[in-house]
């Protein structure tokens, strides 16, 4: 009998209890600022975690939520953060890839306008043009950059550069196919792929390298066809590249990816610089010796660009809260507390330069050099929106099997026009 | 509950006897019989009926309109999403897949889930150790499973090989090896069939065990009493109890082969050769926000498990009807 009652009792008490829990986290308060991202891997937990003490330093009182989702290389957060915001249940502020993966939430009227704010604080003098332009929808800037990757990289182990006799990375696609003939012979795989999504960043960077910058941007914004002779013998490119990789026994994670290189298994890869803080902490390994880079071949001068940003979701509980978020985001101070312990570079050109060292300093240069061009990442959803870029997965997946060039770019032609 | 009656062992008085309490007046009914029933169940009527059934027709819904994006659009489109998933490469893929997938993996769970089951009742020493062991697997998340097997199917080659692969090469059995999932073959989703069958057949194994242990013995001695060999036994005794068993086992194991989504997705992800309409209708409404397509991608998985338990429901009112 007293057991029947105590377990009624308990179980009251516990749901009484978790009911309570989910009130305070569900519960509106004025003074916390939610801040969504997927920002939860090693260094980039550590930097948003800098940037919220800044924060919370400069405003006193206020409290800062880090409701980041892992996993998925953001998909996760993605699937739940458009749950909150079609229940119109958005967070303080919401991280996106700069560019057109934000044109859904723009059309939907889900962020607000924050060009006033990039007045208000000079930005449109502080971030480059190049880096503006791809930020603008619609003559319009909806979003805060915090850093920038760049995806037009080619890793490699200069060691086993030195052992085949091969005198350095190539500078054009053709000039790899002539390598990967000679290190085919040597019992080698000439490039490491991995996961679909690694396959589309390849895919990117061919076309960038293959078409150039101009042809590139025209593609994108419809002027060029994907079925145009030029696009096609790019692709054709791409095709042969992709038949020199070990895409039939591809890694499943871009790390692992990687791992082939510097174990010399396979010699080159094409990933983003988010590789270099993976190579220097977790293998341990230095710029220049254990590891080395160059521009993805065909691509000097270029910086194909993507960049994590933040928002002003309409309807959110205090909206000068979230600008002053957004303000650390954009400042010189807050860009410089995350990217050194992300391992990315500050998106404004006027941050102080002496905490990026080694490869970064490198990039920095690049970045800021006036002379470089500025492009969008496709896979990284600069310069395709998120309907435009799933398309694309799946016509590539299916052309990775069926192999039919000519199937591929009539398929992406037509789904440019259906999803833009 | 009652207490037991305490009787003291070394004493004379007359052993108490236990109090009986008067019978309850019954109290007057108010309301109908069916009502205090219904009441009670009512709190989980209207949960599955908003939860379940509610969402499900909005489900239906949305398939029926263009939404893309988010913002919600519910115009009326009639079956063009349906039309257009017909004349989809990548649902043709997925369909096939999903296919070959169910044959291999419900085929062989309950293949292997059987003969486990066998040579269990046949009597082995330590059987419930061995139970556990088979039924262990199930215990792990699909997600966790995946995760080994990504290794264990790993398909590189030289320096790189693993997992599998490598054990057989190490054992000298070279020719098995196999690029499992992802290989050209259209063949290629079958080898998840392993991991998932790992993973399902020792609970296969625990249906038919329970199954054979409830055939009485009494049935069996008769049997060969009359002069049956076991195989006879086994074939004209065992066999006919198990087939509700059989059936139940098969339609559950269709019904997880039909909504496998986890095992794939982290097993390989983006890997077409092992995509199925669940991880489309995942990656498309979430990845590409195709409101509209993930919902006709639900609502076709659905009528599909329908079409299969359908049939169960059917068969076991039946049954209990008799």
């Amino acid at each position: 009998m007293w057991k029947g009652r105590l377990a009624i009792i308990s179980l009251l008490v516990v749901s009484l209890l978790s009911g309570l829990s989910m009130l305070t986290v569900g519960g509106a308060s004025d003074d916390q600022l939610e801040v969504y991202s997927w920002w939860t891997g090693p260094g980039e937990e550590e930097g948003l975690a800098a940037m919220a003490e800044a924060f919370e330093a400069a405003n006193p009182g206020i409290r800062f939520v880090n409701a980041a989702v892992s996993g998925g290389a953001g998909s996760n957060a993605k699937a739940i953060l458009a749950s909150r915001l079609l229940a119109n249940d958005p967070p303080d502020s919401y991280q996106r890839h700069a560019g057109l993966e934000l044109l859904d939430d723009v059309r939907s009227g889900k962020v607000q306008d924050l060009t006033s704010l990039y007045e208000e604080q000079g930005w449109g003098k502080v971030f480059p043009k190049g880096l503006l332009d791809n930020l603008t929808i619609d003559g319009k800037i909806y979003a805060v950059p915090v850093n920038i990757h760049r995806a037009n990289l080619i890793w490699y182990n200069p060691r086993t550069l030195r052992d085949l006799g091969i005198p350095g990375p190539p500078k054009t696609w053709a000039e790899f196919l002539d390598q990967a003939a000679t290190i085919k012979g040597k019992g080698k795989v000439p490039l490491a792929v991995g996961p679909e999504w690694t396959q589309k960043h390849l895919m990117e960077t061919v076309l960038l390298g293959e078409l150039g910058a101009d042809s590139y941007e025209r593609l994108f914004s419809g002027d060029l066809r994907w079925t145009s002779t030029e696009v096609k013998s790019a692709l054709d490119v791409f095709g042969k590249v992709l038949d020199a990789s070990d895409v039939k026994s591809a890694a499943g994670e871009w790390q692992l990816q990687l791992d082939r290189i510097v174990e010399g298994s396979a010699v080159y890869a094409v990933m983003g610089d988010w590789s270099s803080s993976y190579l220097e902490q977790a293998k341990k390994l230095q710029w220049k010796e254990g590891y080395d880079v160059a521009t993805s071949p065909g691509t000097d001068g270029v910086y194909d660009f993507l960049s994590d940003s933040f928002t002003l979701p309409t309807g959110v509980r205090s909206p000068d809260l979230s600008r002053k978020w957004l303000i650390e985001c954009g400042s010189a101070a807050g860009q410089n507390l995350f990217n050194p312990l992300k391992g990315s570079i500050p998106a404004r050109t006027d941050a102080p330069a002496d905490l990026y060292r080694g490869y970064l300093g490198w990039t920095l240069q690049q970045w800021r050099d006036p002379k470089t061009r500025i492009v969008g990442s496709l896979a990284h959803g600069v310069v395709a929106n998120n309907a435009y870029n799933a398309e694309i997965d799946s016509a590539l997946g299916l052309y990775v099997q069926h192999g039919d060039l000519g199937k591929f770019a009539s398929t992406v032609q037509q789904q440019f026009q259906e999803t833009r | 509950m009652s207490a037991p009656v305490h009787v003291p062992r070394h004493s004379n008085a007359p052993p108490a006897v236990p109090f009986t309490p008067p019978p309850i007046r019954r109290r007057k009914r108010r309301g109908p019989a069916w009502l205090a029933g219904f009441l009670l169940v009512s709190p989980s009527l209207i949960l599955i009926g908003v939860f379940v059934y509610g969402f499900l027709g909005w489900n239906v819904r949305v398939s029926f309109t263009n939404w893309r994006g988010l913002s919600p659009s519910y115009h009326f489109v009639g079956i063009d999403n349906y039309t257009r998933l017909l004349h989809d490469e990548r649902w043709h893929a997925d369909v096939r897949n999903l296919v070959v997938f169910t044959f291999v993996f419900v085929g062989g769970a309950l293949l292997l889930g059987f003969v486990m089951a066998m040579l269990l009742d046949k009597g082995v020493r330590g059987e419930g150790f061995l139970r556990g062991v088979f039924l262990f697997p199930m215990a792990i998340s699909f997600i966790a499973t995946a995760i080994v097997w990504r290794w264990l199917l790993d398909n590189g080659s030289g320096d790189d090989t693993a997992g599998l692969n490598k054990l057989f090469a190490v054992a000298g059995l070279d020719f098995l090896r196999s690029d499992w999932h992802k290989s050209d073959s259209i063949w290629a989703i079958a080898a998840v069939a392993l991991p998932a069958g790992w993973a399902l057949s020792g609970y296969v194994m625990a249906l038919f065990l329970a199954g054979m242990r409830g055939v009485p013995e009494a049935l069996r001695e008769s049997a060969r009493l009359d002069g049956a060999s076991e195989t006879q036994v086994f074939w004209h005794v065992v066999r006919p109890a198990l087939r509700p068993v059989t059936f139940s086992a098969m339609l559950i194991m269709i019904h997880i082969s039909l909504k496998t989504f986890d095992l794939l997705y982290a097993l390989d992800q983006g890997n077409l050769r092992i995509d199925t309409p669940s991880l489309y209708m995942w990656f498309t409404t979430f990845d590409g926000g195709f409101y509209d397509r993930g919902a006709t991608i639900a609502t076709v998985l659905l009528i599909g498990v329908a079409l299969v338990v359908g049939p169960y429901v059917w068969y076991a009112l039946r049954t209990e009807r008799r």
